[in-house]
């Protein structure tokens, strides 16, 4: 229909516009087509194709994936990277160093080789963040779920539990487990004492997903089939409101990194044996103006990390949100 | 409504013969994902002084972005790409946002679909129509307050002076529309927009609604674009009528002219699928009486509610042996809730109703909202247990069942529910869902169950090779489908559907509602259909039960209940079937 088609609607203010005639379009313009007829051409997509389709195309989304993947590779296999022992190849006569051949990042005041304690301190936080993310992801998911999808009494109880954990900062909790721990400092030690107080997060959000899926139709379908509840929450609600705490999961990751640092900072973390970013960062302050790279290089390795999967988590959230897409 | 209104009032320097709303070559076109998608491709459209125009077409055929595009208030990444907007010879599309909103509500008012959600549930009544005045500088200071009550009694709100204090959840939905109707005539705009304004209310009410909106705009002189996906509303509320399809008028005219004698070929297929229009039950092509004169729905073209529904009309009286499926008897329920100051109360969603549906036929259940029709189909289903009264199915008593006899009860009724967006899993692929019911009832090994999914699927009228795509990538009449599937894996006897075609377009309804028909033919099936659209009960059902506020207030044969409904209450929800007392030439 073009706008100067005589027989259009617009028949011109020449015209007497109030009596409008009859238009119909052509129908080479407006093909009909059948009703409701089903279009498969385009590939399968559910919201896990969707989100996997959106995250490719994005750069911030290898650059972080890359970066996770070296972090992994240094913490399994950290001879792959340095042959030179972290403790026990230390000399005086090299403390505080610069850069000489074989010890690309120069020494500390003990006289240790930086990169090599860098390298291998690199297990120790990813051992840490992943041990607390399979705790809090157990816990925060069991609580969470029976919570949200059962309410009433079971709700009460798990959520008021979920607050008592809630209300304690979990860094302080940590520092306090840490110190009656004393004598047991090792990373499943200090894992433990992170995760026990960082689920209710995990719990929370999972929580406000199932109550807002649980009351989804195809809920109420299942049940008519003669699903039982368990299976319910298990087959449909569960993989329906479990995105958000895998975004969360990602960025706990990252922050229980941050937690085992500040808490090994603070001298109440791993022991002095243990290579730990924390410990090294500790060790270094009193040299912060006369040498700082002791400070700074395991700063940057643990930032990075740190950056890699916080960066992960933001991405995934974007891709995971069908309302941050449809503004895009 | 037909005659212009003089409109002395407003001083205008054009005359009654130029339009006021001339729109010329509009597109309008989406920035996406998959790149630029156009959603309209060229309109042109004039409206004159006074007049009242419908824009009609179902859901994705660019009638609100038409209404959106005047006002500039497309959604998102929309923009126009082409065309004018002339308002008053202005246009409307160069304007700066500035200009623009000096536009929006003094010139041209605009009253939203959904009035649950377009008032803001933290501010009274009062400061928001006092802010709309205070925005569009109707009035200041005092004044202010003043024109708003004024607004508000113009609306409709006799007690405004009280009522404006109250917040909107206060507000039946009918008296919020009121309020937004009152807001977007608040300035005395030349035009108002209605994107449709009444969708989201009983007809009853709707018809209160948009009687007065009439009255108003025709006693202020107000021009109206109506935009509705009810081809019966928007003949009755309109002299001129737009048909959209596909972001393109197709046929525009009179509103009568069309009706009686629609050109297009897609005009046709919606005046052949408008349920409000037809007379007569739909009938399958499996059923003998009627094959004669009667093509089998193989297209939406050969679909034709009305010559289907006629063919059968007169031998309509099918003698069946009392074998009653379904049997209800003095069911109540009662829900406990809380009381205006916090107090528990008791509020019966079902009161003392009894109904029987005999085997092979279609029951509706009747009501508009809250008069406890769905609450009626969870008692059946065992979702929720009733207070008092008794449900026998197939003779046996259900209260009581447990383990293996309620599975066995589920096998042989299953529902088919409203939402087509909500009622499947998401991140299951189609076949996994229609099999589920197989998997659930131990039947069959997994070449069985497959079999049987591309055989529901077939009986459903989708290809076979949708059982690996995901509900998302379905149309909404599509999901139905597949809902329908489902419910039928089981080969069940009964079949509650619980609103089950009133989210979709009438193309796809009538195309739902057809299929629904043969499959009973087919399959002997018992079906209680809940809905609050009398207009599709006529098509669809035997026998009807009228609901209101938990009791049954009337219940008898659909003929019977459509030419002689006895009680005051039918008469009122038939009167309000939009388009009901048009008779048309077919």
């Amino acid at each position: 229909m073009s706008s100067n088609s005589p027989t259009g609607p617009s028949a011109g203010p020449g015209a007497d516009g109030r009596s409008a005639t009859h238009f119909v379009a052509s129908l080479d313009e407006t093909p009909l087509v059948e009703t409701d007829t089903v279009q498969v051409s385009e590939r399968p997509s559910n919201l896990w194709i969707d989100a996997w389709r959106d995250l490719r195309v994005r750069p911030m989304f290898w650059i972080s994936a890359a970066l996770i993947v070296l972090v992994i590779i240094v913490a399994l296999m950290p001879w792959l990277f340095t042959q030179t022992p972290p403790n026990n190849d230390c000399h005086l006569s090299n403390s505080n160093a610069g850069p000489a051949a074989g010890h690309p990042l120069g020494f500390t005041k003990q006289g240790c080789d930086i990169y090599s304690r860098i390298i291998n301190g690199t297990s120790t936080s990813v051992s840490v963040g992943f041990i607390v993310i399979v705790l809090t992801t157990l816990l925060g998911v069991v609580f969470g779920a029976f919570a949200g999808f059962y309410g009433g009494w079971v709700d009460s109880i798990l959520s008021r539990l979920g607050d008592i954990f809630f209300s304690i900062p979990y860094i302080l909790a940590a520092v306090v487990i840490m110190s009656v721990l004393s004598q047991y400092r090792s990373v499943w030690s200090i894992s433990l004492a992170i995760g026990v107080f960082a689920w209710p997060q995990t719990a929370r959000v999972l929580r406000s997903e199932i109550l807002r899926v649980k009351n989804a139709d195809y809920v109420m379908a299942s049940s008519a089939l003669g699903l039982s509840r368990f299976k319910i929450l298990l087959k449909h609600v569960l993989p329906n409101s479990i995105a958000p705490v895998i975004v969360i999961t990602t960025i706990s990751l990252a922050a229980a990194i941050v937690a085992e640092a500040s808490l090994s900072f603070l001298g109440v973390g791993l022991g002095s044996d243990i290579m730990s970013w924390g410990n090294d960062i500790n060790n270094a302050q009193n040299d912060l103006r006369t040498n700082p790279q002791t400070l700074i290089l395991p700063s940057i390795a643990l930032s990075l990390t740190v950056f890699a999967f916080i960066s992960l988590g933001e991405v995934a959230r974007d891709a995971l949100d069908p309302k941050a897409r449809a503004l895009r | 409504m037909s005659e212009p209104h003089p409109t002395e009032r407003r001083a205008g320097t054009r005359t009654m013969d130029q339009p006021l709303l001339e729109i010329r070559n509009l597109e309008v076109g989406f920035q996406t994902q998959n790149g630029f998608v156009p959603a309209l491709n060229g309109i042109d459209l004039t409206l004159m002084p006074g007049q009242t125009v419908a824009i009609v077409g179902e859901s994705g055929s660019g009638k609100s972005t038409t209404a959106h595009a005047i006002i500039n208030l497309l959604p998102g990444s929309g923009r126009i790409t082409k065309g004018e907007i002339l308002f008053e010879g202005r246009n409307l599309a160069s304007l700066g946002d500035r200009e623009m909103e000096d536009v929006r509500g003094k010139l041209v008012g605009f009253v939203p679909q959904d009035p649950m959600s377009n008032l803001n549930p933290v501010w009274s009544i009062g400061f928001q129509v006092e802010e709309a005045i205070r925005a569009n500088g109707i009035a200041s200071g005092k004044d202010v307050k003043k024109y708003a009550i004024q607004v508000l009694k113009e609306a409709g709100l006799a007690d405004a002076d009280t009522r404006m204090h109250q917040f909107p959840h206060q507000f039946s939905g009918g008296m919020r529309q009121r309020v937004l109707i009152g807001m977007g005539l608040a300035a005395r705009p030349k035009l108002l927009i209605a994107d449709e304004p009444t969708s989201a209310l009983d007809v009853t009410v709707q018809r209160v609604i948009l009687d007065h909106l009439a009255t108003l705009t025709r006693d202020l002189g107000t021009a109206v674009l109506f935009i509705t996906h009810d081809l019966g509303l928007a003949a009755e509320r309109a002299e001129q009528l737009v048909v959209m399809y596909k972001g393109r008028i197709v046929e525009s005219g009179p509103s009568r002219e069309i009706l009686e004698n629609p050109l297009h070929p897609y005009t046709q297929r919606l005046v052949a699928a408008a349920p409000s229009l037809a007379s007569r039950r739909i009938v399958s092509s499996g059923q003998k009486l009627s094959e004669a004169d009667y093509h089998p729905p193989t297209s939406a073209r050969g679909m034709d509610l009305i010559k289907a529904a006629e063919s059968r009309a007169a031998k309509n009286e099918i003698e069946r042996a009392d074998d009653s499926a379904i049997v209800v008897e003095s069911l109540s329920k009662v829900y406990k809730i809380r009381g205006e100051k916090g107090e528990g109360r008791h509020f019966k969603a079902v009161d003392d109703v009894s109904f029987t549906v005999q085997r092979g036929t279609t029951m509706a259940l009747v009501g508009e909202s809250g008069s406890g029709k769905s609450t009626v189909a969870k008692l059946l289903l065992r979702l929720e247990d009733a207070t008092q009264g008794k449900i026998m199915i197939d003779g046996a008593d259900i209260a009581h069942l447990g383990g293996r006899e309620l599975l066995s009860l589920r096998r042989k009724m299953q529902p088919v529910f409203q939402d087509p967006y909500g009622s499947l899993d998401p991140l299951r692929n189609i076949g996994n869902t229609i099999a589920e019911p197989l998997v659930v009832h131990r039947v069959g090994d997994r070449a069985s169950r497959r079999k049987r999914v591309s055989e529901l699927l077939d009986q459903v009228a989708l290809p076979a090779n949708l059982s690996t795509r995901y509900p998302n990538e379905l149309s909404g009449g599509q999901r139905q489908r597949v809902a329908v599937a489902r419910a039928l894996a089981l080969k069940p006897e009964i079949v509650i559907l619980d609103e089950a075609v009133s989210a979709l377009d009438v193309l796809v309804q009538a195309q739902i509602l057809s299929l629904l028909a043969e499959l009973q033919s087919e399959l002997g099936l018992t079906y209680l259909f809940i809905t609050h659209d009398l207009a599709v009960v006529r098509v669809i059902a035997d026998q009807v039960c009228v609901m209101k506020r938990g009791r049954i207030v009337e219940s008898s044969t659909v003929d019977e209940v459509f030419d002689n409904p006895k009680e005051e209450y039918t008469q009122g929800l038939l009167a309000a079937i939009p388009g009901a007392n048009f008779e048309f030439g077919r």
